[in-house]
């Protein structure tokens, strides 16, 4: 091979060209993913440091299990017993309502809906997935309260001991979780209950089991790791919100009975952060720390299941 | 063409990525673009500050000659208001730092005349003991605080009592205080905040509270009280409006003229108190009370959400 002219073809100067780039390209993309890596690093020892001192300071099981939260006061009090219980609660509700419904529609759109409808209910339920958590958090202070307190009024009309919180209170809080919840419960369920294969569904037919027979025998059964995995990630949504409910729950510290105004994990965090300093300072890291153990165990869980699902299926 | 399109392209990423880590850097060039302007400002507060400095030189840059360090401690709830004064101070004299530190209002009485510090912050009337002792109470601002309730209640009035019975749970419906049968909805604002730390105080009826609500804003408190029927909050005074109505406390409607003739008992001084009159103070400590009643001054009381003093 002689001399290449400008423009023409080598293929020895193309190999190294491209050898270059496919070598820039892969420390860019190692970069790149060091990111995420560094940002999770960083975010678990950020909180560790931060949220470690206040339990040494005050006490593990002052702060876990103490129920009185008086951050401010002459003798503060740190216990976040009841904020703990109140996500723990309100998320379980949230899910006992939202799962069902959600599992429902996704049956509703993989298997029942005639496909004029589906394409109704399919981009609505995309488009609930896009509405920002704060407008959840104002529909509910707008239409959802005002109902609550209703409510609130008839069930303890004439009550000397209850305190009336105008409808901000738990059961606010876990109607707009379940609802928030519903696209991720949706989307995911319907993706697993899609993915059964057609051959089980044709052979219970063919047996002569009926339509609904089917669903509830073979395809959800099926599709059960792929459900579970929709319900973990909408505990961790759930568990996670902090915009939508701190403005309908009230954000007082209270035992999570229904109709109390109650204080989550989140809204905790949120609401105090403004004006705290010292220890009060410390205590709202503890309780991010507390938040960030609770997203874990759920993202552990996760895993699990899915390595699980992964073993059913071979 | 291909290959230069690819190069090109990581290099746009590389760029990307160095951008991301320089954004603090950018940062920082916004904040420094922002000093001079604060530089600009400072000509015209020295010429002010010039007549109690007998030596000050007239001449361009060097005319700021006020230099050193204010310290200050006190009050918690003048934290805002502190701080608020000592970036103000420091942009209209950059060689001038104040450290307030806060340390509550009777601290900060103790520290300034013991003379650990220039300035003692008080959120409450100096004691005839403390006066006596030396200090000096120097009223720079007021905060107001009303008590609103939604606009549709009949309740036009009530008593300092009444209010702590509300606000202590001990009432739970409005015809005890001469309202409609309607339950009372407790709003707050949250642990921490200025204008829940004040209210309490005022009232007596610290960590006694039992809210329904303690939201996290002004704001906020507004809209809950103005959309929920028998709610009642408190708001700083500056930011009332006619989306709730106002309460008058012991008969007196809360208006700026009330609250400076003290007949609105829900108010409370912020007192900067130093040992003996501020004539006999250094002059850096003169200059800042110039500067409070300076109409620059006055701005910042107000854009604190507080009453200036005239």
């Amino acid at each position: 091979m002689t001399e290449q002219k400008t423009g023409s073809f080598s293929i020895i100067g193309s190999y190294k060209t491209k050898k270059t780039i496919e070598k820039i390209a892969q420390v860019v993309f190692t970069i790149c993913a060091f990111f995420a890596v560094l940002a999770v690093f960083s975010i678990t020892l950020y909180m560790i440091m931060n949220g470690t001192p206040a339990l040494h300071k005050i006490g593990l099981t002052d702060i876990l299990f103490g129920s009185e939260w008086a951050p401010t006061a002459s003798d503060p009090k740190f216990g976040i017993l009841y904020i703990i219980l109140t996500s723990i609660l309100g998320t379980a509700m949230a899910i006992l309502l939202g799962v069902p419904i959600g599992v429902m529609t996704a049956v509703f759109l993989a298997e029942v809906a005639p496909k004029r409808l589906a394409a109704i209910v399919k981009p609505a339920v995309e488009l609930l997935a896009g509405i920002p958590s704060v407008i959840y958090g104002l529909l509910g202070i707008l239409i959802l309260n005002p109902l609550m307190y209703k409510w609130e009024l008839a069930v303890f009309k004439g009550s000397e001991t209850h305190q009336f919180t105008g409808g901000a209170n738990l059961l606010s809080a876990v109607l707009v979780l379940a609802i928030m919840i519903l696209p991720t419960v949706i989307n995911i369920s319907e993706s697993a209950l899609r993915s059964v294969p057609d051959h089980l569904k044709a052979a219970s037919l063919a047996m002569g089991a009926s339509k609904i027979q089917t669903i509830f025998k073979v395809i959800l059964p099926t599709a059960k790791s792929g459900i579970i995995t929709a319900v973990v990630l909408g505990v961790g949504r759930a568990i996670g919100e902090a915009m939508a409910i701190t403005l309908v729950s009230g954000s007082s510290v209270n035992f999570p009975l229904p109709f109390n105004s109650v204080r989550f994990l989140t809204t905790a965090i949120v609401a105090e952060m403004g004006y705290a300093a010292g220890e009060h300072r410390q205590v709202l890291f503890t309780i991010g720390l507390v938040l960030f153990a609770f997203i874990m165990l759920i993202n552990i869980a996760l895993t699990r299941i899915l390595k699980k699902g992964a073993c059913e299926r071979e | 063409m291909k290959k230069t399109i690819a190069a090109l392209l990581t290099g746009i990423m590389m760029l990307g990525l160095t951008a991301c880590g320089s954004e603090p850097a950018a940062n920082d060039a916004g904040q420094a673009a922002a000093t001079p302007d604060a530089a600009t400002k400072a000509p015209a507060a020295t010429a002010e500050t010039t007549p109690a400095d007998a030596n000050a030189t007239q001449s361009g840059d060097a005319a700021d000659e006020l230099s050193g360090t204010i310290t200050m401690s006190g009050s918690t709830s003048m934290e805002k208001f502190a701080n608020a004064l000592a970036e103000a101070f420091n942009q209209a004299h950059p060689n001038v730092t104040i450290t307030p530190e806060f340390t509550g209002s009777s601290a900060g009485i103790e520290a300034v005349l013991a003379g650990t510090v220039d300035i003692g912050n008080s959120s409450r009337n100096l004691k005839d003991e403390e006066k006596t002792s030396g200090a000096e109470e120097n009223i720079v601002a007021i905060d107001g605080i009303a008590v609103v309730v939604d606009p549709a209640n009949a309740v036009t009035g009530l008593t300092k009592q009444q209010l702590s019975d509300v606000y202590t749970g001990t009432v739970k419906n409005w015809k005890d205080v001469g309202g409609a049968d309607q339950p009372i909805v407790v709003v707050g604002r949250e642990a921490g905040s200025g204008t829940r730390g004040a209210f309490e105080e005022i009232l007596g009826i610290e960590e006694k509270c039992a809210y329904s609500n303690e939201l996290d804003s002004t704001g906020a408190v507004v809209a809950k009280v103005a959309s929920t029927p028998g709610a009642i909050g408190y708001i700083s005074l500056d930011v009332l409006d006619d989306k709730v109505k106002a309460v008058a406390l012991e008969g007196v409607e809360p208006t700026v003229e009330t609250i400076k003739d003290g007949s609105y008992f829900l108010s409370r001084p912020f007192v900067m108190a130093t040992k003996g009159a501020i004539a006999d103070q250094s002059p850096l400590v003169q200059s800042l009370f110039e500067y409070l009643k300076s109409e620059e001054g006055k701005a910042l009381v107000e854009s604190v959400g507080l009453i200036s003093v005239d």
